[in-house]
């Protein structure tokens, strides 16, 4: 509440501000949303067609922010350049005081989803990342919890590094061009959302037809949209109802097909406490002598 | 053996012409692939160029900042908008090689991975590049191994002039002969097609062209036998060489054919006039001792004893002497006696005298007179050559014939027509025709005409025959005796 109290002064501020850009033509200032390859956000269609439904639900102009890299997405977030942003679990854990949980997307019913580890369908043999030893490894963003985190941890667990474990690593800075350079044999192996490895192999089955899935990690929580916590609360509310009511909107229902998921539910912090166990497990390892990279 | 040479125009022509359309089909389709070709091979080296460089510049960040997957996402470019036509021209593999010569990254990961030194396994690069065996080319080449399957493109990739690894791009050499296979058959259809358009076309412009010099060829061919008569030679009338040969091959025929019947004619006369001679001195020779032995015969026969046996037979040597005398002076044709002038009564006296031997064959006989006084020619011979052409066209002629009489002067020549619609007289003949005891019809003693042409030729004067089917005329132009007048 205190920190409710914190912010009428910024709030003040922006209303006084707002009219003066708003007054001549009384279009509110756009809803910034900054979106991350947590999903498939290469469909410029939809993100199109997404952002048009949010408009007209929100009764303002919505403006969709891509980057290429999360780290860009988290500090515009930060910065207050977003209001709201389609996050990692990876980097919300990481700026819990500064970012608010606004919704978590409902996958096959739950709010969870799982990190794959993916090799070439040529590779017949690899059980598991030890398979992997020697083997160029492709990670989707530094961020990512499913497409970095989740097997640097799995590494970490059993005393190795990436750097040492690898001939070499890189990464593709979404989780759908991890799928690509393991399906082109370009890395050995690679770290993927499974949420997007299952929707890819929905919609485009001749590319992760080519890959084979070697590993499952347990559930963790799905990438959530999270709003800066400067955002104004009827804003907040306004684009949480939205998000939460598109699983009963009909008009949301294409969108969702899309996404290939059920919709946006409330979501507790508390879900992603397993990728902060990793986090602070991994943040151990580095602070022990043994220097990563 | 037969030698090209020998080979008949009407077929060398053609098939030059053919030869020459196939020569040059040949050359433009051979000039038209080559040309494809090459332009293929520019065209592949400029853009394979373009390409090279522009990977190369936007190589640089990403290997600065070692962003692999940048990197193949780059290199990939190329291969993502090309398909069907221009994916012929597009690269087989791109590779990119770190300062090591270690793959950093590849277009086609599964057979150069990542990390690979480049000399593992790729015994064509290794072969033809000497990889390995620095240094690399400072800037863009073209690499084209004449063994290898593929061409190379090697370009340096730069930073601020440092180098930091290599661009080099495969082009497999198959599209070119895809293509050569392609265009060769192409320009095989169209030369064909073109060849059978042009080929008969060729064979009948050749024969066309070869065929008045066949016709002047066989024309030629056939002097030696006969000469031909000019208008029935099928030569064709044209103002170029060919049609100016022919007509100066008409010229020359029709004078060779004058000059033959010029030595024809000289021919026949001089044998006439041999003849002539001949007759007259023989004749002479007959006739003193002939003149002599009649004599005894009449002085015997008057004045020795009248033996009948004797009578008989002197009676018998006489009637032979006789009979030669009369034959030799048939034979010496006396054109001496002077005799009044020829006037167109004399044409009357003929008719009447003749009018037994018209009626007996009911011949049509048609006198055309052009006489309106006399003219100066003794008429006893004029009367004699008239005589002896009309019984000859009266004998010639069939029954219900035709006969016909011209007679006409002029200031100079008398000219005697006759002509008949009788049997003609064959060529051969012609040149005998005046020669005594040369008779046409049985019965006939032969010196009619020899007696004509004697009478012609004392008075200076000509005779020409003309003869073909149905129509014969004899023509004779007799000079006048200009003292008279």
């Amino acid at each position: 509440m205190s920190k409710f109290l914190r912010l009428i002064p910024c709030l003040l501020l922006v209303l006084m501000l707002a009219p003066a850009h708003a007054a001549p033509d009384k279009v509110p200032a756009p809803v910034r949303i900054g979106l991350t390859p947590v999903f498939l956000d290469d469909q410029a269609a939809f993100v199109h067609a997404w952002r048009t439904y949010l408009e007209q639900r929100l009764r303002r102009p919505v403006s969709f922010v891509q980057r290429g890299s999360y780290r860009e997405v988290v500090e515009m977030l930060r910065d207050g350049k977003l209001d709201f942003a389609w996050l990692c679990g990876y980097p919300y854990i990481r700026n819990l005081n500064r970012f608010r949980l606004t919704a978590v997307p409902l996958y096959k019913g739950e709010p969870l989803y799982r990190s794959y580890i993916i090799v070439p369908a040529s590779d017949r043999k690899s059980r598991s990342l030890t398979d992997l030893r020697g083997k160029v490894f492709a990670f989707s963003d530094p961020d990512s919890n499913s497409g970095h985190l989740y097997p640097e941890y799995l590494l970490a667990r059993q005393g190795l590094t990436s750097s040492a474990h690898f001939a070499r690593t890189f990464y593709t800075w979404s989780h759908r061009k991890v799928v690509e350079a393991v399906a082109a044999e370009l890395a050995q192996g690679g770290a993927v959302d499974g949420y997007i490895w299952d929707t890819l192999a929905l919609t485009h089955p001749e590319l992760t037809g080519k890959t084979r899935v070697i590993a499952e990690s347990p559930q963790f929580g799905h990438p959530p949209i999270v709003a800066n916590r400067n955002v104004a609360p009827e804003l907040f509310k306004a684009m949480q109802a939205v998000l939460l009511r598109m699983a009963h909107d009909e008009a949301a229902s294409p969108l969702l097909s899309t996404l290939n998921l059920d919709g946006f539910v409330y979501g507790d912090p508390r879900l992603f406490d397993g990728i902060a166990d990793m986090s602070r497990y991994l943040d151990n390892t580095r602070d022990a002598p043994s220097q990563r990279r | 053996m037969l030698h090209l040479k020998d080979v008949s125009l009407g077929y060398k022509i053609p098939l030059r012409i053919a030869a020459l359309v196939i020569v040059t089909a040949a050359m433009l389709a051979s000039v038209l692939v080559y040309r494809n070709i090459e332009s293929l091979r520019s065209d592949l080296s400029a853009n394979a160029s373009r390409i090279a460089r522009v990977v190369a510049d936007t190589l640089v960040e990403p290997l600065l900042h070692d962003d692999l997957w940048r990197a193949y996402e780059v290199i990939t470019i190329p291969f993502r908008s090309t398909t069907g036509k221009a994916g012929e021209l597009a690269a087989e593999y791109i590779l990119v090689l770190d300062i090591q010569n270690k793959v950093y990254v590849s277009s086609k990961p599964a057979r150069f991975p990542v990390l690979q030194p480049l000399d593992i396994g790729q015994p064509d690069i290794q072969r033809h590049l000497a990889v390995g065996s620095p240094p690399w080319p400072d800037e863009l080449q073209i690499i084209d191994p004449p063994a290898s399957q593929a061409i190379y493109l090697v370009t340096p990739i730069e930073a601020d002039g440092v180098r930091i690894g290599t661009l080099l791009m495969s082009y497999s050499k198959q599209p070119f002969s895809t293509r050569l296979r392609e265009l060769t058959r192409d320009a095989l259809i169209l030369t064909l097609l073109v060849l059978a358009a042009l080929l008969p076309l060729g064979g009948y412009w050749g024969k066309h062209m070869a065929a008045p010099l066949l016709q002047l060829s066989e024309a030629m061919h056939n002097v030696g036998q006969h000469l031909p008569e000019p208008a029935d030679l099928p030569l064709e009338e044209s103002s170029d060489e060919i049609g100016q040969l022919a007509k100066s091959f008409k010229i020359m025929l029709a004078e060779l054919k004058e000059k033959e019947q010029l030595q024809q004619q000289v021919i026949t006369s001089d044998r006439l006039a041999a003849l002539g001679r001949l007759t007259a001195g023989m004749a002479h020779e007959i006739n003193n001792p002939l003149g002599g032995m009649l004599n005894a015969i009449s002085t015997y026969k008057r004045h020795g004893e009248q033996d009948p046996l004797t009578l008989k037979t002197l009676s018998i040597l006489e009637r032979g002497l006789l009979q030669i005398k009369e034959t030799v002076a048939a034979l010496l044709v006396e054109a001496k006696a002077q005799t009044r002038p020829f006037d167109p009564n004399d044409v009357t006296d003929i008719c009447t005298l003749l009018q037994t031997e018209i009626e007996k064959k009911k011949i049509e006989f048609t006198p055309e007179v052009e006489l309106i006084d006399a003219a100066p020619i003794s008429s006893t011979l004029v009367r004699q050559v008239i005589i002896n052409l009309l019984l000859n066209a009266f004998h010639a002629t069939h029954l219900h014939g035709h006969v016909h009489l011209h007679l006409y002067r002029n200031s100079d020549h008398l000219y005697i027509d006759v002509s008949n619609d009788g049997a003609h007289i064959p060529q051969e003949k012609v040149s005998y025709l005046f020669e005594p005891f040369t008779s046409l019809r049985e019965g006939g003693s032969g010196l009619g005409l020899w007696v004509i042409y004697q009478i012609v030729q004392q008075l200076g004067g000509l005779i020409t025959v003309q003869s073909e089917p149905d129509h014969t005329q004899f023509t004779i132009q007799l000079p006048l005796e200009r003292h008279h007048e």
